[in-house]
């Protein structure tokens, strides 16, 4: 028998039951296109995650002030509010740090900030010049501190798009204009570029100011007279001396604090691809969940497709009784009854792959995004194609060995 | 050649046992016109079934040509069915929802030839089948009794079988499209078929060779038809 006949045969099979035959594809259908959709929505948010990590710097390390545990007990007070990094620790990094390209103390704060009749209450960022190459923060207009700002203590202020929005006005040009922050006034110098308000933190809305006039004016010096910063980044030369870096970082701040135990000390220092590695295995969980419900669907039209493919069987037996009758062989009608699953499955594994994307273009109308790619949709039909001979497999094999003569009479 | 050798066949069902040929004998050269008679339920179909190949005796020999058919696995016994045999069933079994030329060309679409060829050899057939050209596109299940007896032996002509097999072919005619199936039959004779059918119609046999009864599954006489009827070859058709 020829191959273009097997089809000939199994497409005119399928045509004369329209209804069951669409029925029937629609569990792959479902099954396929949630497999397509879930996987997608899965792996896009994996990628926007990772995205929204790298955007708040690239090749970061950072160390943060805690409090100092000791074995047993430990003394709660949220990380962040405790006061255990200083201004000479960051010097310190920047002096001896090797393989690096910045070092940026920061210290922020929330602040209510008035300007010409408008007022808000945003996050105050006091930064040092190294601030834009850690953060991958780009210059709209105007420009970001300079050293002698940062070493005079300047009273000048950069600002975030959305924090010039608010105070100024979409679009219009704040520089040279005068806010107050917490009381005290700077003078706009330059407003930077917007990065997308997505991600944990709003980027966009963020004042940056010397880091000197923030513990000076804004902040305030501890009682002893120390300058505090609330976390300290360091951006690595490459991707390859990471780690290299946080052990040197490690290193001279134990040294600097007189700890000997990292575990231990009142500050903690994070690789940035610790927190993409953290984020991506929870999302990895979150794919292979959506994907393994999906999967069910897909087994249940599997079997969808088993049991038409048994029906089918039973309601033809005259019919597979007078083709063996007039000549055909075991695999012959084999074939034909397999390919008839695998038309099946295939074309509603292709209707499946189309409906998926559609479904994961709508969901990333909704802000979710989404990412498929040619393995999967691939995967898609190898998988559908292959429940077309797992679940056909027992139904043509039972045509194939009937009887002629029984299945002739068969009522 | 047919040579049928000390066949016996028996169905089992359960504990039933249904002996239903017992010790069956007999010889048919290349050539003949052979018509087995009996009454219902004497094993005629079940004879037939195993002349044809659909079925194996569950004792003795049956060769055909010269080949020992009754030890073939089921995929060579359906070689032969499509290199040697065809086969009108006493029920025509025609596809439903299918042509009249589809229905005809099937079993040559298992003996592998083309698309174009089948068709040509379908309306060849069916023509020598005293099927008319305007009903060869008309689906199966709207044709009439006589019509689909006429399909059925189309299609047991389309792979030009030596061995032409019918099953009560003129049970559901009438006495004159009988006679047209039973020319159709002669004329296949005289090229050289060899042609076995069932009948319970005496009328019917009389146009055979050779007359086989049959009585509780065994043969009670085997003899040749001296009033022979001869058609004439070009009889009418329509
Ligand atoms: N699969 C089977 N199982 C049990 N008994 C069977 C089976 N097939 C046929 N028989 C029996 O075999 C006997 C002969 O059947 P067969 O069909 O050969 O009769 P027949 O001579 O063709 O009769 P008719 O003229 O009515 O067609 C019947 O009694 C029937 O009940
Ligand atoms: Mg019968």
């Amino acid at each position: 028998m020829k191959t273009r006949d097997i089809f000939q045969e199994s497409y005119t099979a399928l045509a004369a039951n329209k209804v069951r035959t669409a029925l029937t594809m629609l569990g792959i259908v479902i099954g396929i296109g949630s497999v397509i959709a879930m996987v997608g929505i899965g792996q896009g948010a994996q990628g926007s995650i990772e995205a929204n990590i790298q955007s708040i710097g690239s090749n970061l390390i950072t160390v943060s002030s805690g409090v100092q545990r000791t074995t047993g007990a430990a003394v709660s007070g949220g990380l962040g509010s405790a006061q255990t990094l200083t201004q000479e620790d960051a010097d310190a990094l920047k002096e001896e740090l090797t393989n690096i390209k910045a070092v940026s103390p920061e210290l922020s704060r929330r602040y209510q900030v008035t300007a010409k009749g408008t007022n808000t209450n945003t996050q105050v960022i006091g930064a040092e010049t190294g601030y834009p190459t850690v953060r991958n923060l780009n210059i709209d207009s105007g420009s970001f501190l300079n050293d002698e700002q940062v070493k005079n203590a300047s009273k000048v202020a950069v600002l975030g798009p959305t924090t010039r929005d608010t105070l100024f006005g979409e679009g219009t040009d704040p520089i040279g204009q005068t806010i107050r922050i917490n009381g005290t006034q700077f003078k706009v110098i330059g407003v930077t570029q917007a990065k997308g308000g997505s991600g944990f933190t709003n980027q966009d809305d963020m004042i940056f100011v010397p880091i000197s006039a923030s513990q000076r004016y804004l902040v305030g010096l501890s009682a002893s007279g120390k300058a505090y910063v609330s976390s300290i980044a360091v951006s690595a030369e490459n991707p390859e001396v990471m780690t290299e870096v946080q052990n040197q970082v490690t290193q001279i701040m134990l040294q600097r604090h007189n700890m000997s135990d990292i575990a231990t000390a009142d500050f903690t220092v994070q690789n940035q691809s610790d927190l993409v590695s953290a984020a991506s295995s929870v999302t990895e969980t979150l794919t292979i969940l959506l994907a393994s419900i999906a999967g069910i669907s897909l087994l249940v039209g599997g079997i969808g497709i088993m049991n038409m493919m048994l029906t089918t069987v039973t309601e033809r037996t005259r019919e597979i009784g007078l083709r063996k009758a007039i000549g055909a062989t075991r695999s012959d009608i084999n074939f034909q009854f397999l390919t008839e699953a695998i038309i099946l499955t295939f074309v509603g594994g292709g209707i499946g792959v189309i409906f998926g994307w559609a479904v994961s273009l709508i969901a990333s109308n909704f802000g979710i995004t989404s990412q498929i790619d040619y393995t999967s949709v691939l995967l898609a039909f190898g998988v559908s194609a292959g429940i077309g001979v797992i679940f056909g497999y027992y139904p043509a094999r039972r045509a194939s060995r009937l009887n002629p003569i029984e299945a002739l009479r068969y009522e | 050649m047919i040579e049928c050798q000390n066949i016996y066949k028996t169905y089992v069902n359960g504990d039933v046992e249904t002996k239903v040929l017992k010790d069956v004998s007999f010889t048919i050269k290349d050539g003949e016109f052979v018509a087995i008679m009996g009454p219902s339920g004497s094993g005629k179909s079940t004879m037939m079934h195993i002349l044809g190949a659909l079925d194996t005796p569950s004792k003795g020999k049956y060769i055909l040509d010269g080949q020992d058919v009754s030890t073939l696995t089921d995929d060579e016994l359906a070689v032969i069915r499509r290199q040697k045999i065809g086969f009108v069933f006493q029920s025509f079994n025609l596809l439903p929802r299918a042509t009249v030329l589809r229905n005809v060309a099937l079993p040559l679409v298992y003996a592998g030839i083309d698309n174009m060829e089948r068709e040509e050899l379908a309306k060849k057939a069916s023509l020598q089948a005293g099927l008319d050209e305007s009903r060869f596109y008309h689906l199966s299940n709207q044709l009439s009794g006589g019509q689909m007896q006429r399909v059925a032996i189309a299609r047991a002509l389309v792979n030009n079988p030596t061995l032409l097999l019918a099953d009560e072919p003129t049970g559901n005619l009438d006495t004159k499209t009988g006679d047209i199936v039973l020319g159709t039959f002669q004329r296949l004779n005289d090229q050289g078929h060899t042609i076995i059918l069932i009948t319970h119609e005496p009328y019917v046999a009389r146009h055979a060779d050779r007359i086989i009864q049959i009585r509780d599954g065994q043969i009670l006489s085997d003899e040749e038809n001296k009033d022979k009827k001869i058609f004439n070859s070009d009889s009418d058709e329509n």
